[in-house]
């Protein structure tokens, strides 16, 4: 039984028509460390797909192919193709730069600039890549009401970045990567630092993002993929490298996989 | 089941630069700086500098021109990067220029006997053949080492006092320490002149070695401060929740993190000292034999050997001098590479 050709079967009739992003035979390695295989993923627009695997099975790798992060490691190399709106984003055409700023990224931990206040934190984007965008207090307060965190810094924009509570940085990242209006936010364990009720407001600000952009989470939590996503995708690794084993939608996957091990993973019998 | 299915797909980089671009834009900065090359030839700029100067100047025109019809980001992207990289070069010809003439001067001077004798029957003005700088660099080292000794212990446990211990005197520590990287050599050189060569009645390597160390000390205990501090509170956190004590925590946790940065505290120490030829004029003097005692009078050392030949002025003793340099320069080099190798990299 061969893992390589696994798609979206569930999306396979509409993708073509709203695909946001689409990986096509997607390899990546570091040095000879071979750590994803073949993987062809379509993520329609305006949806928020689940990455959901156990440790070590390549999903940050796998989302940092798709801005063109990955290439910053040393010794990276990639295979496939990564389409954006059915363009190459690794044509050598293409600016890395302008990627990034099309497809943004949370990390998994809050990484606001130290040195910048909570307004310009938000505005750092718009700053970094010399945007010319009018009204920024509108956009401040439009990117932090979006994030759930306008109500709670309304006050003091003139604060540090850093005098936040660590959910309340994640939300200020996630106001600055909105800030330059991304088409795609990719996010690694977003809310693997925080409590619970960061936790809540975050998935909150996520399925109220999916009305405008293409979200795709990465997450460890089972219950938090099947609250937030759409459509989940599902990797593994045997040893070797990491793989797509299913990826459907995220009703299909918790309720009736077709793969056993999905079944399992998605039980908690083993990751 | 976890088939090599994939065996066939080879690993790409399509964001390193393709090769056609590469070859092209390697051709250009070739031809501008022969072009340079022609300019200080024939006009009145010269010096390596001015040919660093005048590759700078074309490398911006031809970037300019060949990125006419690109858009601005790109035209501003290419400038900067032209701008940034020449920069480094002009900053590195200066260092280029300096390396050249001591190996250009120097060179005559290596062979056997340069490491195998002193200058105990040689006269300076003999010919190459004869004589050596064995004496100058067994004495060089000699005193380095001595000097490490003292300093390398010293500077480090007064890093961790100020990253670590943080006690009351950490303030004035740190300013004395501060202010002592500001003493002048000769100064450092008249200290142990008059604290240790006049009650000893004797000049020493020894004496040499304490006027090195007042001139390392400063320079060792600063980096290793500054590399200390860069340790994340959360490893000594770690470490104190795992119930150690605070002084197993620094030497089990917190110096074992930045193993490589105290390599280049001690590296930079080294490089401060081992050039130096005023303290050592007072405290250590020089001597055309080998020796080997560090308390029984005057040793030589390299840098006395260098200034002493050169003051001699004739052409053999000149020659001498200039392959000194080099062979100290080489010193430096070698013992380099050899902290970098062994005193390790971080692990990651």
């Amino acid at each position: 039984m061969s893992n390589t050709s696994t798609t979206v079967s569930a999306t396979a009739n509409e993708t073509t028509a709203f695909a946001g992003l689409e990986t096509r035979g997607a390899h990546a390695w570091f040095g000879k460390h071979h750590a994803l295989r073949d993987i062809s993923l379509t993520f329609p627009a305006r949806t928020v797909t689940g990455i959901i695997g156990p440790s070590g099975c390549g999903k940050s790798t796998f989302i940092r192919l798709l801005n063109r992060m990955h290439e910053f490691i040393p010794g990276a190399a990639m295979a496939g193709s990564v389409l954006l709106h059915g363009n190459d984003i690794y044509e050598p055409t293409v600016d890395a730069a302008e990627v990034r700023l099309k497809v943004g990224m949370v990390f998994q931990k809050p990484n606001p600039f130290p040195a910048m206040t909570i307004r310009e934190n938000v505005l750092s984007g718009i700053k970094l890549a010399h945007l010319k965008r009018p009204n920024h207090d509108d956009i401040v307060e439009n990117c932090l009401t979006r994030a759930g965190l306008w109500k709670e810094v309304k006050d003091r924009l003139g604060a540090s970045g850093g005098s936040l509570s660590g959910g309340q940085q994640q939300r200020l990242c996630i106001a600055r990567s909105l800030a330059v209006e991304p088409e795609v936010l990719l996010m690694d364990e977003p809310c693997s630092a925080l409590d619970p009720g960061s936790t809540l407001r975050i998935e909150e600000t996520i399925k109220e993002l999916a009305e405008k952009i293409t979200v795709i989470i990465v997450t460890h939590n089972m219950q938090q993929a099947s609250r937030v996503s759409d459509y989940c995708a599902f990797f593994l690794t045997d040893g070797g490298p990491g793989y797509l084993v299913e990826a459907d939608s995220t009703r299909k996957i918790f309720t009736n996989p077709s793969d056993p091990r999905t079944a399992d993973y998605v039980q908690g019998k083993f990751g | 089941m976890s088939s090599e299915t994939a065996a066939t797909v080879e690993p790409q980089t399509p964001w390193s630069t393709p090769r056609a671009i590469r070859i092209r834009t390697t051709s250009v900065v070739a031809l501008s700086a022969a072009f340079a090359v022609v300019v200080v030839l024939f006009t009145g700029v010269a010096g390596i500098d001015g040919w660093a100067i005048t590759f700078m100047g074309l490398s911006i025109v031809v970037v300019l021109a060949r990125t006419s019809r690109a858009g601005s980001k790109e035209r501003k992207d290419a400038l900067m990067r032209v701008i940034i990289t020449s920069a480094a070069v002009t900053a590195f010809a200066p260092w280029l220029s300096i390396f050249g003439s001591v190996i250009l001067k120097g060179y005559l001077g290596i062979r056997p006997n340069f490491f195998s004798q002193d200058m105990r029957t040689t006269t300076p003005d003999d010919f190459l053949e004869f004589g050596g700088a064995l004496h100058a660099i067994v004495g060089s080292l000699l005193m380095v080492l001595i000097a490490s000794a003292i300093t390398l212990p010293l500077g480090i446990l007064s890093g961790v006092y100020l990253t670590e211990v943080r006690g009351r005197l950490t303030f004035l520590v740190r300013f004395v320490v501060q202010s002592m990287s500001g003493v002048p050599s000769i100064v450092a050189g008249l200290f142990i002149y008059t604290t240790w060569v006049t009650a000893t009645e004797s000049f020493s390597a020894f004496a040499g070695a304490l006027a090195l160390a007042v001139l390392m000390l400063p320079t060792v205990a600063r980096t290793a401060e500054e590399v200390l501090k860069l340790v994340p509170e959360d490893l000594r956190a770690a470490g104190y929740a795992l119930g150690a004590r605070q002084w197993r925590t620094a030497f089990m946790v917190v110096i074992p993190t930045v193993r490589s940065g105290l390599t280049t505290a001690a590296i930079l120490g080294v490089a401060r000292v081992i050039g130096e030829t005023a303290p050592l004029l007072l405290t250590s003097l020089s001597n055309s034999a080998l020796r080997f005692h560090p308390f029984d009078g005057p040793i030589a050392s390299l840098p006395t050997y260098v200034f002493g030949y050169l003051q001699i002025g004739t052409e053999y003793a000149i020659a001498r001098a200039w392959t000194g340099s080099l062979v100290l320069l080489a010193i430096v080099f070698v013992l380099f590479t050899l902290a970098r190798r062994f005193g390790g990299k971080d692990k990651r």
